[in-house]
């Protein structure tokens, strides 16, 4: 029963990048790892995976990262005041999901876990939509088909088969969309991913599975999980697997649409792995410092997507000063309206704990409200219920 | 209580409890999400891996069945392994391998191998946490044959009745009541403890009683104390097991007071209240002056935190049916 760490995991194996798409060998960075963009902010070629975008297009990229990392920020400050219950940050994930998001078309279906705040914001979804969940008013709260984006999903790993069943759907409606199914590296473990993937290829689903590898299940390891490379996995399964240097926000874009046209086009599922990294806590209520590294932490920092993109901006001339003091003008305006928003976010009715319950209605549910209903106006004082004030004193407690 | 008791909260006495437990018996071992170096979400593990190293305190991958089959692997080869699964609501992935393997395989082998495996979950609602964190699935483990399910409401059960479970040759499913994770309580390390299926009375009255476990037995004392300064003596049954339960102590109880409330935070509709009062009423029938009556959560998902007040019985809802109980 020994537990011993290996270098395996952690460290993409050398020569290890095989794939069906005929290998993603490295030119920047580790072997097997795609990237287009080095941590410096220079551009590199990839054999296989190539990007091509106006300034306007990277300009709206690093737009993207910027407001959705000051989202982020916003939500764990008005965790700390106590307006929000809880908060999942993305922060150092933000070329993952900017990247994969604008890879997907609008007719696309997104299952994303609890951390997508940025990939919810490439679909449109409004930021106070996803604070509802983490402020407890709500376990979910927007309608999934408005944006093609599904509900956040806290159990680990069962969006991936929700995810692989919407693409079986897909795939016998002869619908010419995709689907993408986010999860992290911890949750590669879970028994659910691995059916998802079996069933994604013996149906030949049009499912993108996209692992977001940060490298920690809260306090463990990459290398708790998985003794080879994530995106390896794929190949057992009969699909093909690609790691992608998930802080190169052109990486990410080229290798998300490449899979996704994979998949459209009846090629069936496949695997990218973005390498990346949670720069803070696994939740507000974690603390990383009992189990990992300043170091570790940064030798993360340096290679942060956002820099890494402004640095190619500038390099090429694509932006000035001006751009980014409009982007900073707009990222303040979205702190202040989700700030504002979220405080003027009302509790639930109480009676809303019965909603929803069924579709079609229960009769026990209708009972169990109407006597709650009847018990909770039998406290009401004489002022605000003047239909039970009298019958009701006294049981006033 | 003599020299040995001290206070301690609810967390540090299954810490200790554990410990003691793998000091005790090399075959205990550790097993779950972040239970190593982190000591587990709730820090219940805190501590043990750097002392007992990492094959006995193991960090699991991210896999529920994984953890509860492999343990029931470790447990036919001669291990006691304690698994923890994070939050109630993770606990279902597993469920297949508790259910389906761990509670039927003794049987299966006309008792020939035993499965000491214990499942610790900490369940309950009330300390406002997202969806999946809040939920009380006993009822769900209790109707399985094979299987016995066991809650500590204070401190001190909770150092015993952790190691007695660990003791036990059969599967346990060990709930413990998350919001009471820092209620501090007397423990006495070297006191004689109960026995671990036995219900006690964790408070004596005359006029009803009051049935609870886990988390809800604090709430039904607190209803007792207020229901005292009213002239209604409560007396509080604190169940903790609830498979197999000691109904023979709650019905000395009722045979005394002639009114029975249970008082648990899952939904009452098909919930342990429901096996109580069944039962009750069948042994205390000419006893009873009013019926069995339940108080818990609603047929409607644990709802999200700003509402769990609501769906949590507290100090009115008990009392509330207390008036309704003495009023037949
Ligand atoms: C089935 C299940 N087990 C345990 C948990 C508790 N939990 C929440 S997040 C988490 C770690 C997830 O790690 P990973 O999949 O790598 O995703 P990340 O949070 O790093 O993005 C755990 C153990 C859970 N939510 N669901």
């Amino acid at each position: 029963m020994s537990v011993k760490s290996t270098a395996a995991g952690r460290t993409p194996a050398k020569g290890s990048g095989s794939t069906a798409r005929g290998g993603a060998k490295r030119r920047g960075g580790q072997p097997g790892l795609v990237q287009l963009l080095t941590p410096e902010g220079e551009r590199v070629e990839h054999a296989e995976y190539s990007i091509d975008l106006t300034p306007d297009e990277l300009r709206g990229l690093y737009r993207d990262m910027v407001l959705t990392r000051r989202f982020d920020a916003e939500a764990i400050t008005l965790q700390r005041q106590g307006e929000l219950g809880l908060w999942a940050s993305l922060l150092g994930q933000e070329a993952a999901q900017i990247g994969s998001g604008r890879a997907t078309r609008s007719d696309d279906y997104i299952f994303p876990t609890y951390r997508e705040h940025g990939v919810a914001w490439t679909r449109d979804v409004d930021p106070l939509n996803l604070l509802g969940m983490f402020r407890g008013v709500n376990n979910g709260g927007w309608d999934p088909n408005e944006n093609n984006f599904h509900l956040y999903t806290i159990v680990i790993g069962a969006q991936t088969l929700h995810a692989t069943g919407y693409a079986m759907g897909l795939a016998m409606d002869g619908a010419d969309s995709a689907v993408i199914a986010y999860f992290g590296d911890g949750a590669s473990s879970q028994g659910d991913v691995a059916e998802s993937f079996t069933f994604a290829s013996v149906y030949n689903a049009p499912v993108v599975f996209f692992c977001q590898n940060n490298q920690w299940a809260i306090s463990e390891p990459t290398e708790k999980q998985s003794r080879v490379p994530i995106y390896q996995r794929a190949a057992g399964f009969g699909f093909p697997g690609v790691r992608v240097d998930g802080n190169d926000v052109l990486a990410v874009l080229a290798v998300t649409r490449a899979a996704l046209e994979h998949a459209r086009s009846g090629q069936g599922p496949m695997l990218v792995e973005a390498f990346t990294y949670r720069m803070g806590a696994h939740t507000t209520t974690d603390d990383p410092t009992r189990y990992r590294s300043d170091e570790e932490r940064e030798e993360w920092a340096a290679k942060d997507p956002i820099a890494r993109l402004r640095s190619y901006l500038d390099k090429q001339g694509l932006a000035d000063e001006g751009y980014y003091a409009g982007v900073e003008a707009e990222a303040d305006a979205l702190a202040k309206r989700v700030r504002d928003g979220v405080r003027g976010m009302p509790d639930p009715e109480p009676m809303a704990i019965f909603e929803h319950a069924y579709a079609d209605g229960h009769p026990l549910v209708d009972e169990e409200r109407a006597q709650y209903a009847a018990y909770r106006d039998s406290f009401a004082d004489s002022g605000d219920s003047a239909d039970n004030s009298a019958a009701d004193a006294g049981k006033v407690r | 209580m003599s020299q040995t008791a001290t206070q301690m909260t609810i967390a540090k006495a299954l810490n200790e409890s554990l410990r003691t437990a793998l000091e005790n018996d090399p075959k205990v071992l550790m097993m779950g999400e972040d239970v190593g170096r982190l000591g587990g979400v709730f820090r219940i593990t805190d501590g043990l891996q750097k002392d007992f190293g990492e094959n006995r305190v193991i960090d699991t991958p991210l896999a529920e069945s994984g953890i509860v089959g492999t343990a029931i692997g470790l447990a036919l080869r001669g291990y006691r392994p304690v698994v923890e699964i994070q939050f109630d609501g993770f606990v279902f992935p597993a469920y297949d391998q508790i259910v389906t393997q761990m509670a039927k395989m003794h049987a299966r082998a006309l008792g020939k191998i035993k499965l000491p495996v214990v499942v610790r979950i900490p369940y309950g609602g009330g300390i406002g946490a997202v969806e999946h964190h809040s939920e009380s699935p006993e009822a769900l483990f209790a109707h399985v044959p094979g299987l016995k399910v066991v809650g500590p409401s204070n401190p001190s059960d909770a150092y015993w009745m952790l190691q007695q479970a660990i003791e036990c040759d059969d599967p346990v499913i060990f709930l413990e009541p998350k919001r009471r994770y820092w209620d501090k309580g007397l423990v006495d390390v070297s006191a004689v403890p109960t026995a671990l299926h036995k219900a006690v009375v964790a408070r004596p009255g005359t006029d009803l009683t009051l049935a609870a476990y886990g988390p809800m037995v604090k709430v039904c004392l607190e209803a007792a104390a207020a229901a005292e300064n009213e002239g209604r003596s409560l007396e509080v049954v604190d169940l903790r097991s609830m498979s197999p339960i000691d109904f023979d102590t709650v019905q000395e109880s009722v045979e005394r007071t002639r009114r029975l409330v249970v008082v648990h935070e899952a939904p009452v509709f098909y919930g342990s209240g429901a096996e109580i009062a069944a039962r009750i009423t069948e042994r205390c029938f000419y006893h009873l002056e009013a019926p069995v009556l339940r108080v818990g959560g609603f047929h409607a998902p644990y709802p999200p935190a700003r509402l769990e007040e609501e769906f949590l019985p507290g100090l009115d809802r008990v009392l509330d049916a207390v008036d309704r109980a003495l009023a037949f």
